[in-house]
């Protein structure tokens, strides 16, 4: 899968967080978009995962010469980010389940268990996703992330709320799934680019 | 082929409105924070009205303005819920991720109706009990509810979509939506005074054509608006 973006600009009202963007990433490879707070790291990555319309410049997913409708996408993208929360007062399982059928997943109890197994939450998916810790929390949402076995796998701030061993597993992840995958992260941190063999910096505008 | 296409997408929105429902309404059975604020200012309302006008001094027309006024202000109270949950708990941007918005509108607007059914079964027949109400139609009072209920949850998921995005969302909600759902008010009021009236003083099918019609023009428009909506 390729993913093109053109000119992408974004104005909020007559704020501009920033223009012209151009890059294009395809399988099998690691995009990190770097820049300091406020740049709009978060607004890019919610622009290119179809969650926010640009001002100007278009997005396009192609795979063997065909543009993905927006339909396709949604099932073949995972996202992951600290504004982008699950179901609080539901568990764990009822979130990932709700998430599962509405993707169209039928049989997906067994990759639900060993994900959750994976991320260190088997035992609590019974419980409230209020209950989790944040770190959790933050391991919840790469199982939901994953669930439906995405092609391209957004991450905004991949160490949030973390602990070293939760790290090191996300890390085991992202070795294994840029291999024949697309994966896009935004970060500040120096550690995360290791994956990267693409960047994209964004300054500050004005 | 395309018809068959078009069916599964049909079959697909369908059921995925019937989850966002069902997810919905797990949450809501969770926390019951919709159903308290409905049904809490309804029976409130209705005592406090049937504390200040008496039970046998109102007469039919007076009666049926205030229950319409009870189910239009109680219905305020909770509508807005279903989409300011969802930005307030920063799941918006997790529910567009997974659903097409006409699914979200539909689960939402599907949420609403069962709600203010839930809490019309309730209120209508205590107010009916308690303020002495007379119907003689009740069919037509039946039918008035039913089709003021689409309206009214129709109008209302709409205009909290719209709300959930500002900032100053519970004042605007009222607001906003009280001259959008005022003809279902002012018919619905009209429909219950000639169901409480021994003999029919106006002929209420044009009456219930126009709450008919009111429900499916807003819940079209609806649907058609809430993209824009959703993803601005």
């Amino acid at each position: 899968m390729q993913l093109i973006a053109e000119s992408i600009t974004k104005y909020f009202n007559e704020h501009i967080i920033f223009k012209d963007i151009h890059f294009a990433a395809a399988s099998g490879s690691c995009l990190a978009v770097l820049g300091p707070n406020g740049s709009g790291k978060t607004t890019l990555m919610r622009i290119v995962s179809k969650l926010l319309a640009p001002t100007a410049g278009t997005v396009t997913f192609n795979e063997n010469g065909q543009v993905l409708t927006d339909t396709e996408i949604r099932y073949r993208i995972g996202f992951l980010g600290p504004y982008l929360e699950l179901y609080q007062d539901l568990t764990a399982t009822e979130n990932l389940s709700f998430f599962a059928k509405i993707r169209g997943l039928t049989d997906y109890q067994p990759a639900m268990n060993r994900l959750l197994d994976q991320f260190g939450l088997k035992g609590r998916e019974e419980d409230p996703v209020r209950a989790y810790s944040s770190g959790m929390k933050q391991r919840l949402k790469y199982v939901f992330a994953l669930l439906h076995q995405p092609d391209v796998l957004f991450v905004d701030e991949p160490r949030s709320n973390l602990d070293a061993e939760g790290i090191a597993r996300v890390y085991d992840l992202f070795s294994e799934f840029k291999k024949e995958r697309l994966l896009i992260l935004a970060t500040n941190d120096s550690e995360d680019l290791q994956f990267a063999d693409e960047r994209i910096e964004i300054r500050v505008a004005g | 082929m395309e018809s068959l296409n078009q069916k599964q997408g049909l079959l697909q929105t369908g059921t995925n409105a019937y989850l966002i429902f069902k997810k919905d309404l797990l949450q809501e059975f969770k926390t019951r924070y919709a159903l308290n604020a409905i049904f809490l200012f309804a029976l409130v309302t209705l005592f406090a009205v049937s504390f200040a006008i008496g039970t046998f001094n109102a007469s039919s027309d007076i009666l049926s303005a205030l229950l319409w006024i009870i189910l239009f202000f109680a219905s305020m109270s909770g509508l807005s819920h279903i989409f300011v949950r969802e930005e307030e708990a920063h799941t918006a941007d997790t529910l567009k991720l997974v659903a097409k918005p006409t699914e979200i509108f539909l689960g939402k607007l599907i949420f609403n109706i069962v709600l203010l059914f839930m809490v019309e079964l309730l209120v209508v027949p205590l107010y009916v009990a308690i303020m002495n109400f007379t119907i003689y139609h009740i069919l037509l009072l039946a039918a008035a509810l039913l089709f003021g209920t689409f309206g009214l949850a129709g109008g209302g998921t709409i205009v909290a979509a719209i709300i959930a995005k500002s900032n100053a969302r519970g004042a605007l909600f009222t607001v906003l939506a009280f001259p959008i759902l005022l003809p279902v008010l002012v018919t619905g009021i009209s429909v219950t005074k000639n169901a409480a009236t021994e003999k029919l003083f106006s002929n209420p099918v044009s009456e219930l054509q126009s709450l008919f019609a009111f429900a499916i023009v807003i819940i079209t428009a609806g649907i058609l608006l809430f993209d824009f909506i959703w993803n601005e």
